[in-house]
């Protein structure tokens, strides 16, 4: 990132929208550890175009997501890249919390008693952003958590990693084309913390380092290179 | 886990032949059984599933892992749905385990995976758009086309994170059968995939059942 235009945080269990152009960089720090940052990309020229996981994970052959690695719409191209990660592992699988998790975990979203300290879930944080859009629950796909690990075996059993991301991980995100981020801070869905997380969450926005010949995230695989070609026919001419 | 059907195909209500590269869209009710067969052996069978009365409510792959804590499908698995509701069970499974996070190919993805000059090859979602073109009385669009199951694929993943497409585990004769919970419409692709082994590079029909 060229210098930092604009720095905000995130409370927990909030969401937000933003659209940022080509050439912008958005860089997110878990300020406390232990946060989860759920988040969709959309063409922000054409909804129906929106981030696909499988295509992004069996592109790259991977199933974590980390520096090098580009998060693939459906359609061929690179909504961003993922420049810096101080972390070394995201997941993109497992969805996001329902009001029953929280409610089972923490207790149900009480407003009236809480206020804005209410437990807020996932899928409800994603289908309010979606909505001012026009979207709804049929246009959710598959979400990343950053800053959230789960680990299989070699029966596929699967488990989070408790205490993955401690204080001031870091990931930075450079788009590669015009994209609406939809965002919340919601816990992850297969959080056992014993209280509500509180824990907030920093983002800085500016813009990117022109993408070079020898780019890392470019040429993180031959897969990747291509999908900037198609980035680039996109934007041919503009 | 390895499940034999006491279900008998010639007891069938109904059954078709899917050739590789087509479609196959249908009603499974709440109460019904569908077996998909791998009549050759290593043939993905794409498939999508909806609340036949609200194509918004669908097979979830995110809700469907996460709740079971495991990547892979097999009997016993409860697919659910978006809303975290469950929706089929898989109650029969010869082959031993299908995947949730292969996704299914596109002409897109391909000019990504392969070649930008093979976007003309056929692929999976080519064939869901005809499908929720022909058939609007389903009142599918495009949106609700999500993330699939791919019945008969294996697609490991390593202790590092990473995500290997190794050759298929089914053979000639493998199925899998699951039972509605609730009134649910199936979109299938026969996938035409030639540019990797999740077909065997040799895309072969597939044939469904359904009792009632």
């Amino acid at each position: 990132m060229q210098e930092v235009a604009y720095t905000t945080e995130i409370p927990a269990g909030g969401h937000w929208s933003l659209r940022l152009h080509r050439g912008t960089s958005l860089r997110i720090t878990d300020v406390d550890g232990g946060a989860n940052v759920g988040m969709v990309f959309f063409s922000s020229e054409n909804s129906l175009e929106r981030y696909n996981a499988p295509d992004t994970l069996k592109g790259q052959h991977t199933f974590k997501l980390t520096k090098g690695n580009c998060l693939y719409s459906d359609m061929g191209r690179v909504f961003a890249s993922i420049v810096e990660d101080s972390l070394g592992w995201h997941e993109t699988l497992c969805g996001n919390s329902h009001a029953e998790h929280v409610t089972q975990q923490w207790g149900k979203r009480d407003y009236q008693n809480n206020q804005n300290a209410w437990h807020q879930n996932g899928t409800d944080a994603f289908l309010i952003e979606l909505s001012k859009y026009g979207l709804t629950r049929a246009d959710l796909p598959a979400n990343v958590n950053w800053f959230n690990k789960v680990q299989t075996d070699a029966n596929g059993q699967m488990a989070l990693a408790e205490g993955h991301s401690t204080k001031d991980s870091q990931v930075e995100l450079r788009f590669e084309m015009d994209t609406l981020v939809v965002l919340h801070t919601c816990p992850h869905p297969l959080s056992s913390a014993a209280e509500y997380p509180i824990g907030q969450v920093q983002l800085e926005l500016g813009l990117a380092e022109p993408v070079a010949e020898d780019d890392y995230c470019k040429n993180w695989c031959e897969e990747n290179k291509r999908a900037f070609q198609n980035n680039d026919l996109y934007y041919l001419g503009v | 886990m390895i499940t034999e059907s006491p279900l008998n195909t010639a007891n069938a209500d109904f059954s078709e032949v899917v050739d590789a590269g087509d479609y196959f869209i249908y009603p499974l009710n709440k109460g019904e059984t569908m077996r998909i067969l791998d009549l050759e052996g290593n043939q993905a069978a794409d498939t999508l599933f909806f609340n036949l009365h609200d194509p918004s409510e669908r097979y979830s792959a995110m809700d469907t892992i996460r709740e079971q804590r495991n990547v892979y499908l097999t009997s016993g698995s409860i697919l659910r749905t978006n809303l975290n509701k469950p929706m089929l069970e898989i109650v029969a499974d010869t082959c031993g385990r299908h995947d949730t996070l292969g996704g299914a190919c596109a002409t897109e993805s391909n000019t990504v995976r392969y070649s930008l000059e093979k976007r003309c090859m056929h692929a999976c979602r080519d064939s869901w758009m005809l499908a929720i073109a022909e058939h609007p009385e389903y009142g599918i669009q495009k949106q609700d086309i999500g993330h699939n199951i791919n019945f008969f694929m294996n697609v490991p993943i390593t202790e590092e994170g990473g995500l290997t497409f190794e050759d298929g585990i089914s053979g000639a004769g493998k199925y899998v059968e699951f039972a509605a919970l609730l009134d649910t419409c199936v979109l299938i692709s026969n996938c035409p995939q030639l540019n990797n082994p999740c077909n065997g590079y040799n895309p072969t029909p597939v044939e469904v059942f359904i009792w009632s």
